[in-house]
């Protein structure tokens, strides 16, 4: 029989991203997936050489709006650690809170995607309305609502008073409670489990063999997160990651889901650790120009990702490099793709919670 | 403007943008915006849509593919700019690949400032698309 060859992209409905795939078909059933990449790619680890290293900060945030504050915070901790600023407590609780609060935002923003690419449009909604809400704590704290700006290298730009954070806590911990029904819904809802349940499954030998990081590997039975290795404060969280055993897409929405809570637990927990006052120091200016290379890892909404910073002395860095987690979840997806329907393709391509702009960049 | 004559349907694409600017244009469209209020509809098919909605400084790669939709929209059509990167390049006018704006590309009506725009001023320039609209149909008609 001839093969049919379904363009997927660069503009599809179920993606408001460039990706490209060329889905080669043998009647219903996908054989092979080809993707295309470059139609997001910006060039942006090449403006090292154009764009100081005090300003590339603002450069890497914008790497992608949805991490924009892990990215942001990833590119402050390579150049502390290459430059030996030790970075104030309250600085690093607060870099944290930020950090976990991004993550919210990141499997909301995710969970509404998601429900919108298999038709649940009321939940899309639903979740986005939530997701404003956690958006406010942001603009309210650093100013904006996507692109925060508010890590320095040796510290962070503004401080949150403590009323404020206490604000915040009770804040998100309503916003837990009102999850609580949306995910109960999600749970127990015979078409979600009809549409996700049993489809794109990906076993923890083939999680482990493509590499998979972050949410796609947990939802898959691996017990990975770089948040154990305890940089960044995470040594004094206490918090188990969220594992799930089947690999399909039900179970890496429901990994997500579960990290909500725990996100928002562990802003509870920062919250309670640090160190409070106000005029505390935020922020150890550096001297000098770096010099030196240091790698950085953090755990992204997504999972894992790693930077890699070079510098030579001058205030031009001589290389920048983030391998970020979509890249690393790509082998996985590819290999999902193939041999599942083509109208299971969308859902599949979602739950690895694709994010192209971090991949081309 | 108290009332449209039509109800505008709005179509997006990313050129290479970070996506803060195209998280906000599908916020535009829940709840707490709501741009559906206007009568304004979001489309995945560029031949049902009269309002492009552009992110992004548009790289080389792309050029071809934001002319191919543009032309594929049916008259009369307004292109909105959203975003520094769209308008100008933005942060990322330095890098190497990009063209700077997409109105070195295909014809802008209107342009959306912000770094990531923000929901209010992404409404306020669809709300000139459609005068934009409005004029370019009675120039036609």
């Amino acid at each position: 029989m001839k093969k049919t060859i379904i363009p997927f992209g660069p503009q599809h409905p179920v993606l408001p991203e460039p990706l490209v795939l060329d889905l080669i078909l043998d009647d219903e059933k996908v054989i092979d997936a080809v993707p295309t990449i470059g139609y997001i790619h910006r060039g942006l680890e090449m403006m090292v050489e154009r764009v100081e290293y005090t300003e590339m900060g603002f450069v890497v945030e914008r790497i992608c709006g949805i991490c924009s504050f892990m990215h942001g915070m990833g590119y402050a901790v390579s150049l502390e650690s290459i430059m030996n600023v030790e970075v104030p407590e309250r600085a690093k609780w607060l870099r944290l809170i930020w950090a976990e609060i991004s993550r919210v935002q990141s499997h909301l923003l995710w969970l509404g995607l998601g429900a919108d690419a298999f038709g649940f449009e009321n939940l899309f909604m639903h979740c986005w309305r939530m997701r404003e809400e956690v958006l406010d704590i942001f603009e309210k704290t650093t100013g904006g609502r996507i692109i925060h700006s508010v890590n320095r290298i040796g510290g962070v730009k503004r401080d949150v008073s403590d009323s404020e954070l206490a604000a915040i806590l009770a804040r998100l911990q309503e916003l837990a409670k009102a999850f609580e029904e949306t995910a109960r819904i999600f749970a127990s809802d015979p078409s979600i489990a009809h549409r996700l349940g049993g489809v794109g499954v990906l076993s923890a030998a083939d999680a482990l063999e493509t590499a998979a990081v972050g949410p796609m590997a947990r939802a898959s039975g691996i017990r990975t997160d770089t948040r154990l290795y305890g940089a960044n404060l995470y040594d004094q969280i206490e918090f188990e990651p969220v594992v799930e055993t089947a690999g399909d897409c039900l179970a890496r929405a429901v990994v997500r889901m579960r990290e909500i809570p725990q996100s928002i637990d562990i802003v509870r927990q920062a919250i309670e650790k640090m160190p409070k006052g106000e005029g505390l120091p935020l922020e150890n200016k550096p001297r000098g120009n770096p010099v030196g290379e240091t790698f950085t890892r953090l755990e992204q909404p997504r999972g894992e990702v790693l930077y890699y910073v070079k510098a030579n002395g001058t205030k031009y860095l001589e290389r920048f490099r983030a391998r970020t987690p979509t890249f690393a979840n790509i082998p996985a997806m590819i290999k999902l793709v193939k041999g599942c329907d083509l109208a299971d393709v969308p859902n599949i391509i979602l739950t690895i919670d694709p994010c192209i702009s971090c991949t081309e960049r | 403007m108290s009332f449209f004559s039509k109800s505008p349907w709005i179509f997006h694409y990313d050129a290479s943008s970070c996506n803060g600017c195209d998280i906000e244009v599908l916020a535009c469209l829940t709840p707490f915006y709501d741009l559906e209020r206007f009568g304004i509809v979001n489309t995945g098919n560029p031949k049902h849509a009269d309002i492009l909605l552009i992110t992004g400084s548009v790289n080389e790669r792309n050029i071809e593919i934001v002319q191919n939709l543009y032309r594929q929209m049916p008259d009369p059509k307004v292109v909105v700019a959203v975003g520094a990167c769209a308008c100008s390049g933005g942060i990322f006018a330095r890098a190497y690949n990009i063209q700077g704006g997409v109105d070195k590309v295909v014809p802008v009506d209107v342009y959306v400032p912000g770094c990531a725009a923000r929901p209010e001023s992404i409404i306020d320039g669809v709300v000139q698309g459609i005068a934009a609209l409005e004029q370019k149909r009675k120039k036609t008609a």
